[in-house]
């Protein structure tokens, strides 16, 4: 990879001493345990040096999640024709109600179901226990909305303490419903953020999903699944035509917008293609182990990732899909000139500062750079190492990355480092804007989308614009 | 997790105070000295399941690094395996001190932990379940969801409140064993030298459609041995106490007389319990009464 070019003023000895005087605030103890998860970049590195995935620092505004969001809003919630019931509490369930922007095609009770199943429970659901609750609600949802393909039951934190045995009630209901009902223990209190939720999940389509339907059609060659796309602001309308355009057939998608008998299924195809590795890398991982089907990365944020991607995946099919490749990023470079052309010079030269959550801080950073635009500083909510390591190379020598940054030091970077704007979520947005400081959410696109494929790629250059050069800025006085 | 099939789960169970840790270690020991490979997991937060096996009285339990750690995910398997007498492997799910947090989770993070990080090896003849007196919440039944221990022990002993706690259990056996596979393998009398105790307790098993395994008679000797926390069968491999748990382990080892057990109403209970003059016979209208009203 030919070297990054260094953004003028980032330097390692700026970026470090503005690490060293934001910690400077927090109390000895806490500033020692934050200061492994931030530091300046250094892509040439083998690893990344920052440390990721740990319990966050107590006493800090930290912008995690717990297992059963990774659960809920991340895994399962996006399959649509599933009955997904949050078994506890009703607040889980009712605070995680249609709340992540993952779109769906079909018929709400007939052929998807974005209501919010709960056994809403009660003192005497924790004293005697929820199981037959459980097992009375998934035989009424069944009754009530028959034409679903499935139930998941989605644990809440008191139903691992008072230990119901839902993967009992599943098995029971499964035989009795003949439709698939799977357990997935995603306490809340487990783990350190949500990620341990996307992998609890994981673990239940390994044990109760994946092997146990097949394609009703034969197999092709051309065969793929999409994994880790969940249809943010339609992001899989926009990326399924590319890939049909160029022959491939996509016999399932994960989990966007996506059917449970066809993930069930996915053992057939040829390649999975992964684009959120965080949260699905472990099924592409059974997947090769246990079926031998081999699985590709690929990034479809703006036009130069998206032909680099289109290229490594067309590599792995025969001549007619390598030529198909070039066929489409041919005919869509004139379409994406022309974005580039309206936009870039209005975006030349700016900086932009990420945070976000386990995928988008590294994948994103090319379609900024495609339209002029160069980050400063990036980091993850809930990432681990290996996506330490693969952000490294994306960030030119110096830049800041942070792990599970808190509010604090986020405004204090944000505050030294003055980018031109900040793409974080629903937290960070209003802080950022009422300083004066152009801002998108990046984990639901902020009301817009999609952001993938070429399509997205118009929309995105198109709100970046809108965000940063929109004349309200001259108007704002921030009064901090 | 597939588990390997000749691989048998066995949960023991009882009053508390009856003697369930001590029976196990020293059946295990027994087992042990048969040849066989045994792995025993302590749950119950007190942590003494295998102190007599590992010859220490404070275990390093998994609650205890966890608590360390701050995350179970951190853990390894080394960290709280031990290998005791007769390359017994011993864990403990600790849990915490009486009064605070759950020890019930404890219980269920710490067989999680052990399935997740490959304990259940497949050249495992026997896995021990000891677990705290009664069946408190649905923490403590983990040891007997499915998957987990098919067979139960009770351990019991002629007192009245022993057997009250052995029926108790078999309700919850009753319980779990209608949705999966667990069922009743036998009462173990743990002597306590009471009035025709074993005929009593043969009695017991008999109406709850089970078998007094063994009569284990009392004797010092066990607590000799626990003083220089051993078990007797490697304390004192000759004395006929060892012989004793030596031949309950072999009756558990060739034990095929697996039942779902038929609980005592508690009429029935106090019957039995007055036919063989535990509890006394008293005129109703007494009921309720001072002694010297």
């Amino acid at each position: 990879m030919a070297e990054r070019k260094p953004i003028e003023g980032i330097t390692t000895e700026r970026t470090e001493a503005l690490i060293e005087e934001t910690l400077a605030f927090m109390p000895e103890k806490a500033r020692k345990k934050r200061a492994p998860h931030v530091g300046a970049n250094e892509p040439e590195s083998e690893t990344c040096a920052v440390k990721s995935n740990r319990k966050v620092v107590p006493g800090v505004m930290s912008q995690r999640g717990c297992a059963y969001a990774g659960a809920k809003g991340v895994v399962w919630g996006p399959i649509r024709d599933v009955v997904h019931v949050s078994h506890g509490p009703i607040g889980c369930g009712v605070y995680s109600w249609g709340t992540r922007r993952n779109l769906v095609q079909g018929i709400p009770g007939v052929t998807s179901f974005p209501m919010d199943f709960t056994s809403d429970f009660q003192e005497r659901d924790i004293v005697y226990g929820g199981d037959k609750k459980l097992e009375t609600l998934l035989r009424e949802a069944d009754e009530l909305f028959p034409l679903n393909k499935g139930l998941s039951v989605l644990s809440e934190c008191p139903v691992g303490l008072i230990g119901d045995d839902i993967n009992a009630v599943a098995k029971r209901m499964e035989a009795e419903l003949g439709k698939m009902v799977i357990p997935c223990n995603c306490e809340g209190f487990r783990g350190v953020s949500q990620s341990l939720g996307h992998h609890i999940s994981n673990d239940s389509i390994r044990d109760f999903v994946i092997g146990k339907r097949e394609f009703t059609e034969e197999p092709g060659p051309y065969d793929i699944a999409i994994i880790g796309d969940y249809n943010i602001g339609g992001d899989i309308w926009a990326v399924t035509p590319i890939l049909e355009e160029m022959g491939l057939n996509i016999k399932s998608i994960w989990t966007g917008d996506g059917e449970i008998e066809k993930i069930a299924a996915t053992h057939q195809v040829k390649l999975n293609v992964i684009h959120c590795y965080r949260s699905m890398n472990y099924m592409c991982k059974v997947m090769e182990e246990k079926w031998g089907i081999p699985w590709i990365e690929y990034n479809f944020f703006g036009p130069t990732k998206i032909a680099e991607s289109l290229r490594k995946i067309a590599a792995f099919f025969d001549e007619t899909i390598q030529e198909n490749a070039e066929k489409i990023i041919a005919k869509y470079t004139p379409m994406m000139e022309a974005v580039i052309a309206e936009y870039k010079p209005r975006l030349e030269g700016k900086t932009a500062m990420l945070f976000v959550g386990g995928l988008r801080p590294r994948h994103t950073v090319g379609a900024y750079e495609d339209l002029g635009i160069e980050i400063t500083g990036t980091g993850y909510e809930f990432a681990h190492q290996d996506d330490y390591d693969r952000t490294a190379p994306e960030m030119a020598k110096g830049t800041l990355i942070y792990d599970d940054v808190s509010e604090f030091e986020l405004e204090k970077y944000v505050e030294e480092l003055k980018p031109d704007l900040v793409g974080s979520g629903i937290k960070e947005k209003y802080v950022f804007q009422k300083a004066g400081i152009p801002f998108r959410q990046m984990h639901s696109w902020d009301y817009s989308g999609p952001y993938h494929g070429y399509e997205g790629f118009k929309i995105f250059a198109r709100d970046i614009d809108m965000a940063i050069n929109s004349p309200t800025w001259g108007l704002v006085k921030s009064p901090f | 997790m597939e588990k390997s099939k000749k691989m048998r789960q066995i949960a023991i169970y009882g009053k508390g105070g009856i003697g369930k840790s001590t029976t196990t270690q020293n059946t295990v020991a027994g087992l042990a000295s048969l040849g066989k490979k045994v792995m025993i997991i302590g749950c119950d937060p007190k942590a003494d399941s295998t102190r007599l096996i590992l010859h220490a009285k404070a275990q390093e339990t998994v609650m205890d690094k966890v608590r360390e750690l701050g995350t179970v995910e951190d853990l390894e398997l080394e960290d709280v395996m031990k290998y005791g007498y007769g390359g017994v492997k011993c864990v403990e799910s600790g849990g915490p001190e009486p009064g605070v947090g759950c020890a019930g989770r404890g219980v269920i993070t710490a067989i999680n932990f052990l399935e997740e990080e490959g304990a259940y090896t497949d050249d495992l003849d026997f896995v021990f379940y000891d677990v705290l007196g009664d069946v408190v919440c649905g923490g403590f039944a983990m040891p007997i969801r499915e998957n987990k221990a098919e067979e139960i022990y009770i351990v019991v002993s002629g007192e009245m409140m022993a057997m009250y706690a052995a029926n108790n259990i078999s309700k919850g056996i009753l319980k779990y064993s209608s949705s999966g596979n667990v069922r009743l393998a036998g009462l173990i009398c743990n002597s306590r030298n009471t009035d025709r105790e074993a005929d009593l307790i043969t009695a017991l098993a008999e109406r709850l459609g089970t078998q007094m395994i063994h009569f284990v008679p009392r004797d010092n000797q066990v607590q000799r041995a626990e003083l220089r926390r051993m078990t007797v069968i490697e304390y004192s491999p000759e004395h006929k106490q060892a012989n004793e748990y030596r031949t309950l382990a072999q009756k558990i080892a060739d034990n095929t007389k697996f039942v779902v057990p038929t609980p005592l109403e508690m009429d029935d209970l106090e019957d039995l319990l007055m036919e063989f003059g535990i509890m006394e016979v008293d005129d109703e209208e007494n009921i309720g009464k001072a002694e010297n009203a």
